[in-house]
């Protein structure tokens, strides 16, 4: 990876890492993570890099050199990592510490807190509410400087490619078309399934967003935007947070605290389930547009500069 | 040493991420290599979390020993928030490349110093 | 009958394996694209398919059968999709087979 100068290539090696790293994260029984990671790691990672790369080249300049510097630290910074590593608990042990504390609490009691059996989701969406809702933020954030740095001060032009990237492709257009709804249908089960099995909002966007990409790909982005303009995808965005917080507001209106969903309704294992959907809910909005208006910014990033050149 | 053999692989992969960053001239493959050094961590998390002989944390019957939830939990979202700070990277990318008309570093550091 | 089931389920599983292995091989070891696509494609189809089959049938009836189905009707039809796409992409690359002797003649 670090010796190929053809950047399409590395590209595409990063995705079958991605695809490794989900099957290693099944090994290792984290099945919401797998997930996550082969829907991101081996689907939106590399669209989104292969978009970038259409608008900066292929292929990177010639040089051959190897840097000492660098590579005396990272030899010192190895030797020093290892030493570190060996002093942790053996892979596996039930006693090391990072099982103790809260993770026993999780594990013990959130069947009969919560009476959710997925224990990701209901530490991802109750113990932990208040950070997810960081996390959520810092997406939205992310989206919005996106759609800042790249469609930003430039006047609005009207819309005249139309020429989809693979529409020369007539029986992937075809398949494509079979597959979509069929992804836009996963993705909704992912995201309600997401309390009973290996799922949730996180997981859901993302399958939701690929459905859309992929339609934008194969029909050409003025389709695509056809169906989801760029106006609601902003809308959008802001409404997942939206709705996160304001189910957190409605727990203190109820007498709760800030994102303890107990009081949402009279029996608290029911509350909890109310708050956790709405909460999965929120999250699934704001990823799945956040992706897709990524998506929509780059292309139309990369694409108006291929006009300009011509 | 076998047991260990999870956190040494996670070491190299770190310190191989990081040489990338640092040695490489482009861009967009420094952004590879922060991203398989941002890989090592979850690895690493995630070996933390596994349990010998638990099974994934959902609730079955019949099971008696889970693998730990949180560290799952943390890189669950840290993956979809890294992909979201990765795809902010690339846009600054394209538009270093738009205002540069180059992504090599060394190209970029030259334009900025005859400024 | 359940030993019948489990020898006919073993029997693919391991067919599978053995076509994925001949593909693996055939990747690495086949001169040009094109033939090394045609041992990637092929074998990639119908070896998930015995795989996924053999699955079946130990898995016995329940929801899992049913999402194997779907698993195997999604691989059935992205399988020969991603196949034709590639070898189209190569062939509008300028890529040509081997034994294809009009190699002046743009298409």
């Amino acid at each position: 990876m670090v010796r190929a100068r053809d950047l399409f290539a590395t590209v595409m090696l990063s995705g079958i890492y991605g695809l490794l790293s989900a099957s290693f994260f099944i090994l290792m029984d984290a099945a919401d993570v797998a997930f996550t990671e082969a829907a991101v790691g081996a689907g939106i990672f590399p669209l989104l890099m292969l978009t970038v790369l259409t608008s900066v080249g292929r292929y990177e300049a010639e040089r051959r050199r190897v840097r000492y510097l660098p590579l005396f630290v990272m030899v010192v910074l190895a030797g020093a990592l290892f030493a570190a590593v060996l002093q942790m608990p053996p892979f596996g042990a039930v006693d090391a510490p990072s099982h103790g504390h809260v993770a026993q609490r999780y594990i013990q009691d959130s069947p009969a807190e919560i009476g959710i059996p997925n224990m990701v989701t209901s530490v991802l969406a109750s113990y932990r509410g208040f950070d997810t809702l960081g996390e959520v933020v810092v997406i939205f954030t992310a989206a919005v400087g996106v759609v800042v740095i790249l469609l930003g001060g430039r006047p609005k032009t009207p819309q005249q490619s139309t020429q989809a990237l693979m529409a020369e492709h007539k029986v992937l257009r075809v398949v494509g078309k079979m597959l979509i709804p069929l992804i836009l249908l996963f993705g909704l089960y992912v995201q309600f399934h997401g309390e009973y099995g290996p799922g949730g909002g996180f997981q859901a966007g993302v399958i939701f967003a690929v459905g859309i990409i992929l339609y934008a790909m194969l029909f050409g982005l003025s389709n695509a935007q056809r169906v989801v303009p760029l106006g609601v995808l902003r809308w959008l965005v802001a409404l997942g947070v939206l709705i996160y917080g304001s189910v957190g507001l409605a727990n203190l209106v109820v007498g709760g605290e800030y994102l303890n969903y107990s009081m949402l309704a009279s029996d608290p294992v029911t509350g909890q389930h109310i708050g956790i959907i709405l909460i999965e809910l929120g999250v699934g909005i704001t990823v799945a547009s956040a992706m897709v208006l990524i998506f929509f910014a780059f292309t139309r990033a990369t694409r108006s500069r291929d006009e300009l050149e011509e | 040493m076998a047991d260990y053999y999870n956190y040494l692989i996670v070491v190299l992969l770190m310190v191989m991420g990081l040489y990338i960053v640092m040695a490489q001239g482009n861009l967009v493959k420094k952004l590879i290599g922060l991203n398989i050094f941002q890989t090592s961590v979850f690895i690493f998390y995630i070996s933390t979390a596994k349990v010998s002989g638990g099974t994934a944390p959902i609730v079955i019957d019949g099971a008696e020993l889970y693998s730990n939830p949180l560290p799952q939990v943390l890189i669950l979202t840290a993956i979809v928030v890294g992909i979201a700070t990765m795809s902010l990277a690339l846009a600054l990318v394209l538009r270093i490349k738009r205002a540069y008309g180059s992504v090599e570093e060394d190209v970029i550091l030259e334009q900025d110093k005859s400024c | 009958m359940p030993e019948l089931i489990t020898l006919l389920s073993s029997l693919c599983l391991l067919l599978g394996a053995f076509l994925i292995f001949s593909g693996g091989l055939g990747v690495l070891r086949f001169p040009d694209f094109f033939t090394r696509m045609h041992a990637a494609g092929v074998t990639e189809t119908m070896a998930v398919t015995l795989i996924v089959l053999g699955l079946m049938l130990h898995s016995g009836w329940g929801l899992p059968l049913f999402k194997l189905l779907l698993i195997l009707l999604f691989v059935m039809i992205t399988g020969p999709t991603a196949s034709h796409a590639l070898a189209k992409s190569a062939l509008h690359g300028g890529l040509r087979p081997l034994g294809d002797d009009s190699n002046n003649e743009r298409h």
